[in-house]
């Protein structure tokens, strides 16, 4: 129950910190891309704020031996760069100069009481559930999964 | 044209990082918000889908939760068509989560831990973000 309410709480604070720095709205998003017309410099503002805040924070939060209510820090330790990670990564951006939308700043305003959110929410999940199926179908010649690996009915 | 906000935007983007340190010190995650909606479509069976069901509750009531706390409601402006929404959703969707990541989670978590795989897309997303906006509106029309 505790994880359950910390989460929420977490993800509240995640949601007002982008309510606040204006990036639940497309049009700011998209005028920060917008260099040579109407250019709104905010979004590097965002990523200022949060990554000072970030760098400090985890480098303090590392020495502890493990997370508050986990057995341990989940973290990727990949440094490899694939051509999964850069095609992906520049597919994501072209959808995001298309809709100005991107994942954190789409969930905070889904309660807004608008019709536009949920337009890009069913997108968003569309193309999550494609790209799971995608590399489903590329990884499965290389490694077939074992019995035990195989998961019920229900998986996306 | 929105205005620019630099003082709120710092402020705000100061929280996201907040939240972020938050969860990795409370759950040892990192706070990747396509990676924690693409766990969502998972059986709801497993361990994980029911934090990350509550942080994204969290999330999508956070608009509602000012609201009625404050009265603030942020400005929301839409200047593209339902297609494009639908169209540039289902790109999001798919680049995040073949390039394990978006803004929240290569951007800030995986910049602040140095991580040469979250550069390395940061500045992708960046970089065809720019153009594809260059492209629509100045090209294209727009």
């Amino acid at each position: 129950m505790l994880k359950l309410l910390t989460a929420f709480a977490i993800g509240l604070l995640f949601g007002i910190g982008i309510l606040i720095s204006g990036m639940a709205n497309p049009a700011k998003v998209l005028n920060f891309f917008d260099l040579f017309g109407t250019w709104d410099p905010s979004l590097a503002f965002v990523m200022g704020g949060a990554l000072t805040v970030s760098v400090i924070g985890y480098r303090l939060i590392f020495r502890m031996k493990k997370p508050l209510l986990a057995q341990s820090f989940s973290l990727l330790t990949r440094s490899d760069l694939d051509s999964r990670l850069i095609g992906g990564s520049a597919i994501f951006g072209i959808g995001w100069g298309i809709s100005g939308i991107c994942p954190g700043g789409l969930l905070p305003a889904l309660s807004l009481g608008r019709i536009e959110p949920i337009y890009a929410l069913v997108g968003v999940l569309v193309g999550i559930a494609g790209a799971k199926l995608l590399t489903k179908t590329l990884d499965r010649p290389a490694a077939a999964p074992s019995p035990n690996q195989i998961k019920g009915a229900g998986n996306a | 044209m929105t205005e620019f906000t630099p003082i709120l935007s710092l402020l705000g983007g100061s929280l996201i990082g907040l939240a972020a340190v938050a969860l990795m010190a409370v759950h040892g995650r990192i706070a990747g918000i396509s990676g924690i909606l693409g766990g969502l479509l998972q059986s709801p069976g497993s361990a994980d889908w029911s934090w990350r069901a509550a942080f994204v509750a969290g999330m999508a009531s956070s608009a509602m939760i000012v609201a009625l706390a404050s009265g603030w409601s942020p400005n929301y402006e839409v200047p593209v068509t339902t297609l494009m929404l639908l169209g540039g959703g289902v790109l999001v969707g798919l680049g995040a989560t073949l390039g394990s990541g978006c803004t929240s989670g290569h951007g800030v978590c995986g910049i602040s831990r140095f991580s040469a795989r979250s550069i390395v897309a940061t500045c992708t997303f960046m970089a065809t973000g720019l153009v594809t906006v260059f492209l629509i509106r100045h090209v294209f029309g727009g």
